[in-house]
């Protein structure tokens, strides 16, 4: 077995501590691990993409095309980037609270409807588990927490390999004890609403 | 090692993150250098002085050390000595991809190349044996994929350091004297044929597989090969300074046709298609100079779809046909609260529509490139905003502004600086003083009062550009925008060499702390106020002001409290809340 994760989002969301998590916890579990990020520019409110790949002979850092086996979205127009790595049994997590391109702000571009976005994905077959991640994170004490709501709602996605109690363990190994509070009442929150989507 | 030395640069930087955690319980001596020449030279005399010593850079920081570095490779080292060099095929946070293994040949010295984050660690400590037995430097390449990789390392026991080390003089050896550097010239030549039969015998070039079709791979490349290729014997090359040819001519020979994997030039190709000449059954070569594979940025696993037909390749998934939305693209910005925007802005309404060049230079700032504040025009490397705004003074009759980070104007600026008053150009530079390495993660510099994990003397940029000759300095605090137009104003009516040094804090650098930048709090937009003009969104672009198709809003969450952008509002309706 080797599965992929792609995470996607916008620079200073937490896709580096989300892919950190996932990899921590696929060790722990017994796995081989191989992660990859680009983060130059991770800070500066750019495209930001994370990759992790797990299980036997893993090698390669990167995810082929259509390779990955779950996509996390920290933001819907990021997620949408990211379909190149979807193939028919990709199952996708995504934020749909927009974050929008200085580009739009500008009125150069037009950021296209969440809706449509979201869509798009089911039109072609794809499993989505669209969340308010934000708003859940809010919920939960801050807004900083979206990764921990992202990383709760893929715990329960189907056939996802890593456990639950793992990457809950590993999540609240790595934020500061003083928000562990709020990321673990926003774990929660992301899986609840994620188990409750794919029923 | 004992002695450890860098300047920062994307993506070499996490190595100094870790050194400096490390560096205080292991006993290793561990600096943050000006530039990447002088940590070369720190290094070469630490190794020198019989210490083993580690030296690492980007890419193009290698140019900046290029000098120290060749005359290494004919003096050499007592200690063992390992000089890494991050690439950066695709430019992911570059201005070029040049490949660093042409620095083996150039200098004649030695180099390893790891795949994976484990062969990382195995390749430094063997570089040091190599380094050790051969009495030279030895290169470890990485790039990108390798450097940003995470994966399981086995790291082994550590070792209190012992970092005492004695300097023996040996002046015919270290002063390379003409009637010294030839001496040294034949010693040179004579280390590489060893090194050479050293390569020819390595573990790290290895054949694995078995297969019809036989591969030759190095770096990253090797670990699409490994894991999406089948029916193929790999050639792993891993030491590849100097090649070892005996074993690649064998490896060749026994197939009809052989693949070459490896990113950017294609160097073991070259060889390859060289040793394969002669041979009883010339076989056929693949790779770039057979026109099969790319040149030019970093391969994937998907780059061996290129070879369908001439090897087998492992049947991937079928990708979702999505339908094609026009999707906005979302390059990286200048943070809320940015100092550099407010300087920018200032700038911009200094020239008042007056057309001026904008010589830029390395650093977050390098982002002003994008409209409305378009400050870049032109920009080589590091420090060149310097040297080439006193070119463009002389060339044309066109104003010339030049900008420069703190740490890039420690890193390479001086110089320029000086030359600018020894040759009298006369246009304004504006030194972006934010009081921190930024850019590449916050490293310290000069100016920062500290170095790795010990506080130092602070530079004061002022009265460093005073001693630089220069007459006409200013400092200003960015934040208040009418103070540096301004100042601005007056620098660009001056006919003289003049500097403006813009400082104020980097925000993230403060969040880091965990210290508030303003004690004011988050703005807001009075609604009664405001007239809908969007000039603080248009014309000033904060990631913290947003629109929601009817109001501009500032996000509370982002805004750090600059205040900018409540100067910039012509009707005064952005203030902090009652």
């Amino acid at each position: 077995m080797r599965y992929s994760v792609v995470i996607v989002g916008v620079g200073g969301q937490g896709v580096m501590l989300a892919s950190r998590v996932i990899g921590e916890c696929a060790m722990n579990e017994g796995y081989e691990v191989v992660a990859s990020e680009v983060h130059g520019m991770a800070q500066r409110g750019g495209s930001v993409t994370a990759m992790v790949r797990f299980g036997e002979g893993v090698l390669s850092p990167l995810v082929p095309r259509a390779g990955a086996g779950l996509i996390v979205g920290f933001e819907p127009l990021e997620t949408y980037r990211a379909l190149s790595f979807a193939n028919k049994n990709t199952l996708v997590v995504t934020d749909v609270e927009r974050i929008v391109p200085m580009a739009v702000i500008d009125g150069n571009e037009k950021y296209p409807d969440v809706n449509c976005l979201l869509e798009g994905m089911t039109r072609v077959g794809l499993r989505v588990v669209a969340l308010d991640a934000t708003e859940m994170a809010e919920k939960a004490g801050t807004r900083l927490a979206v990764n921990s709501v992202l990383i709760g709602a893929a715990s329960s996605m189907p056939n996802f390999p890593l456990g639950h109690e793992g990457l809950r363990s590993t999540l609240m190994a790595s934020v500061p004890e003083r928000f562990r509070k709020e990321n673990e009442s926003a774990f929660n929150l992301g899986r609840k609403a994620a188990s409750k989507a794919m029923r | 090692m004992a002695v450890a030395a860098t300047y920062p640069g994307t993506p070499s930087s996490e190595i100094g993150t870790v050194l400096e955690r490390l560096s205080e319980k292991s006993g290793m001596y561990f600096e943050y250098s000006t530039n990447e020449k002088v940590a070369l030279e720190v290094g070469a005399a630490a190794a020198a002085s019989g210490l083993r010593s580690f030296v690492f850079m980007k890419h193009v920081g290698l140019n900046v050390a290029s000098d120290p570095f060749v005359s290494l490779g004919y003096v050499g080292v007592r200690g063992g000595m390992v000089v890494l060099s991050a690439d950066d095929p695709s430019m992911h946070s570059s201005q070029n991809e040049q490949d660093s293994r042409y620095y083996a040949r150039l200098a004649n010295i030695p180099m390893l190349e790891p795949s994976t984050p484990q062969e990382c660690k195995e390749m430094l400590m063997a570089g040091y044996d190599l380094s050790e037995r051969l009495g030279c430097p030895v290169l470890l390449r990485t790039s990108t994929r390798v450097n940003h990789a995470r994966g399981i390392v086995d790291i082994g026991d550590f070792e209190r350091i012992d970092r005492e080390g004695k300097f023996e003089k040996d002046p015919m050896r270290f002063v390379p004297v003409p009637s010294v550097a030839r001496a040294a010239r034949s010693r040179q030549l004579e280390r590489m044929k060893k090194a050479k039969e050293l390569s020819e015998v390595s573990p790290f070039n290895r054949e694995e597989g078995d297969g019809s079709v036989g591969v030759i791979a190095s770096g990253v490349a090797y670990t699409y090969a490994k894991e999406f290729l089948e029916d193929v014997r790999i050639l792993k090359l891993g030491f590849t300074f100097p090649l070892p040819d005996e074993r690649m001519k064998r490896f060749i020979a026994s197939f009809d046709r052989v693949v070459v994997l490896e990113e950017l030039t294609p160097l073991l190709e070259e060889r390859a298609l060289q040793l394969s000449k002669g041979t009883q059954c010339e076989a056929q070569i693949i790779g770039k100079i057979s026109g099969n594979l790319p040149e030019a940025y970093e391969y994937s696993p998907d780059t061996l779809n290129a070879l369908k037909g001439l090897v087998k390749v492992r049947k991937g998934h079928i990708p979702v046909k999505c339908e094609p939305i026009p999707l906005p693209n979302r390059p990286p910005v200048l943070c809320a609260g940015c100092p550099h925007r407010a300087t920018f802005y200032a700038v911009n309404k200094a020239l008042a529509g007056q057309e001026a060049i904008f010589s830029s230079d390395i650093g977050c700032y390098t982002l002003g490139i994008n409209p409305p504040l378009s400050t870049a025009d032109f920009l080589l490397c590091m420090g060149s905003s310097v040297g080439a705004a006193g070119g463009f003074t002389e060339a044309t009759k066109q104003k010339v502004i030049a900008f420069i980070g703190d740490s890039t104007l420690f890193h390479a600026g001086i110089p320029g600086i000086i030359n600018a008053v020894f040759n009298d150009h006369r246009y304004v530079l504006v030194v972006l003083d934010n009081r921190t390495t930024a850019m590449t993660g916050h490293q310290p510099h000069p100016g920062t009062g500290r170095s790795s994990g010990r506080t130092t003397e602070p530079l004061d940029i002022v009265s460093l550009i005073k001693g630089c000759g220069v007459k006409h300095v200013e400092k200003v605090d960015p934040y208040d925008l009418k103070a540096t137009i301004d100042v601005m104003k007056k620098a660009l009516e001056m006919d003289a060499f003049s500097v403006v040094v813009s400082s104020r804090v980097c925000p993230l650098a403060v969040a880091r702390k965990g210290r508030v930048v303003s004690e004011s709090k988050a703005f807001a937009i009075d609604q009664r106020k405001c007239v809908k003009c969007k000039t603080c969104l248009t014309k000033f672009t904060c990631p913290a002001l947003a629109f929601d198709g009817k109001n501009v809003e500032i996000v509370p969450e982002i805004c750090i409290g600059c205040g900018c952008c409540a100067q910039v509002c012509p009707k005064k309706a952005i203030e902090v809340p009652q």
